[in-house]
């Protein structure tokens, strides 16, 4: 009688891309229903069409490469492209970006790079950034959180807005629309307003803006449940947030009127999201250990040069971009010396 | 070369070894003032008039030049046509002068031309080089055209904008817009969308070259099995 011969390891579980993608997904739910609470249904609807879009173009891209499209969709990674977009973007963008940016993502940036696990850059950062670039006006115009909104849009208003374009009877953008508090606090400090006088007025919470801090509690519990699941590693995100504080600390010792505190940085914009879901990406960010906290900490560092000096107020999509480019590099460098061997030759 | 004829000349030029879509030479002023179709074709004819200049004098002096110093005097060649150029568009089409600027003199670096002189130019005869020079500049226009057009069309809804800075104030009228509230996609007009239409292009040429070569081969196989 023959017994069964398998290799190690003996003890499995069923860590495959689908996995891996569906854990992400799970963890992305908490900071979704705070970003539906604050900000309404657009975030909602945006998700739902961003993923039905992605994998139509997924299935689309494959079938052109003459592949079987079943097996690439069913790991789900086209739909965390659209979930993180379509979280990153204002809830009431109008439709025919997000299809621009959702085809880019899939097409241009996963699929002709060669599909999933050989794209250089984020799909959905990279989709962010070309919308961000290309039509500056829909991708900054932001929903005032619940308790400043005096307008509140229905379900089925919000639909008719994001396909339509329509506004409801009497309405505005302008009364619709206000400035991210990243973007108001760039203006005012533009303006030589202090920080004690920006902070007068009713949109700041405890750290960053009123409701903005706490999606970024809800995304922070979700990457938590990541590291718990060792979907991620600490090192990126720890190395991001970390480096952020540092310098974001410093610059507030030296001038306290016109460098907010560390803690703003940390819980406004994209920071939270970026660290545990974006710069995380497995196959677009550094794999070394001591890549990974070079990378996480390079990224804090541009995010708080580019969000304090640069053109634009927000800086998570830009820095993982830049940092992507420079992974291969840092990878490089930062190989671990095998063990038994003398040290690598290019030291 | 096997084969000496004119036509392989032009092909070349225009497609199978086409400077901007193969080469990849000139991709400076390629992707920086391609940004309106106007332009691209403005920079392309300037660039067609040097090479096929430059190629006929290096041509003419190529028994004279001694190897050691040829690319010094290919170079002053190039510069002194270029030179040429630039002083006749500032007299005669200064609104194209103005907009195109510093690509113009750059015209000198541009690698398809001393590539053509260095390559072409200096080991064949005169009318052979000039036929070479005009081929490939013209498939260097074209390039500069298709992405020029490109970009426009994307990133500004209109084509053949501000055509009066070539042909005379008449030629208003042929800029062609898409519709009144199409929203132009900006980055096809920034620097970045110049590498990803130059990428398009490059793909969609070598589609169409590994198409032809499907069919090619198809060809081949159909006539085994009949003969």
């Amino acid at each position: 009688m023959r017994f069964a011969t398998i290799t190690s390891p003996h003890t499995e579980r069923p860590n495959s891309v689908t996995w891996t993608m569906l854990w992400v997904l799970i963890a992305l739910i908490p900071g979704t229903i705070a970003m539906t609470w604050y900000f309404g249904w657009g975030t909602l609807i945006n998700i739902v069409f961003a993923s039905v879009v992605a994998v139509t173009s997924e299935a689309l891209v494959l079938k052109m490469r003459g592949r079987n499209p079943i097996p690439e969709i069913k790991d789900l990674s086209a739909v965390v492209t659209a979930v993180l977009f379509a979280l990153a973007v204002p809830p009431l963008l109008p439709w025919w970006l997000t299809v621009i940016g959702m085809v880019f993502a899939i097409i241009v940036v996963k699929q002709l790079y060669g599909g999933i696990g050989y794209n250089p850059f984020n799909p959905a950062m990279a989709a962010y950034v070309l919308l961000l670039v290309s039509y500056p006006i829909p991708m900054t115009s932001w929903v005032p959180p619940e308790m400043l909104n005096q307008h509140a849009l229905s379900f089925s208003q919000t639909l008719t807005l994001i396909f339509t374009g329509s506004l409801p009877a009497g309405l505005t953008w302008d009364a619709l629309s206000m400035a991210t508090p990243l973007d108001v606090m760039r203006t005012q400090l533009d303006l030589n307003f202090t920080l004690g006088e920006i902070k007068n007025s009713p949109l700041w919470g405890d750290f960053g803006g009123l409701g903005w801090e706490w999606v970024g509690n809800w995304y922070l519990l979700g990457g938590l449940l990541l590291l718990y699941k060792r979907i991620i590693s600490w090192h990126i995100p720890v190395a991001m947030i970390g480096a952020l504080v540092v310098i974001a600390m410093l610059f507030h010792i030296i001038d306290q009127d016109a460098h907010p505190f560390a803690l703003f940085h940390v819980f406004s914009g994209g920071t939270i999201l970026g660290a545990f879901f974006i710069a995380t990406d497995p196959v677009s960010a550094c794999t070394t250990k001591k890549g990974q906290l070079i990378y996480g900490a390079s990224i804090g560092v541009l995010i708080y040069i580019i969000r304090t000096w640069g053109g634009y107020p927000d800086a998570v999509a830009f820095s993982v971009l830049l940092l992507n480019m420079a992974a291969p590099t840092i990878d490089y460098y930062t190989q671990p010396r095998v063990f038994g061997h003398e040290r690598s030759s290019h030291d | 070369m096997a084969d000496t004829g004119y036509s392989k000349l032009i092909k070349d030029g225009l497609w199978s070894n086409n400077q901007a879509l193969v080469a990849l030479l000139g991709l400076c002023p390629l992707l920086a003032v391609t940004n309106t179709a106007i332009n691209g074709l403005g920079l392309g004819i300037a660039t067609t008039l040097v090479l096929t200049l430059s190629n006929v004098t290096v041509s003419l002096i190529r028994n004279l030049v001694r190897p050691e110093v040829r690319l010094p005097v290919f170079v002053l060649v190039i510069a002194s046509f270029v030179t040429a150029v630039e002083l006749s568009m500032n007299a005669w089409f200064y609104g194209l002068y103005k907009v195109l600027g510093i690509f113009i003199p750059l015209i000198v670096t541009n690698c398809a031309i001393i590539g053509r002189a260095e390559a072409f130019a200096s080991k064949n005869n005169l009318f052979r080089s000039a036929i070479d020079g005009l081929a490939m500049g013209a498939g260097f226009t074209f390039a500069l055209v298709a992405l020029g057009s490109l970009r426009e069309i994307v990133g500004m809804g209109t084509l053949l904008s501000q055509a009066h800075l070539m042909f005379g104030e008449g030629a208003r009228g042929l800029t062609l817009t898409l519709g009144e509230d199409f929203n132009g996609m900006l980055l096809a007009i920034l620097p970045p969308g110049a590498f990803l239409g130059l990428g398009f292009m490059i793909a969609l040429k070598n589609v169409i070259d590994g198409r032809a070569a499907s069919r090619k081969v198809k060809v081949v196989l159909a006539e085994a099995q009949t003969s």
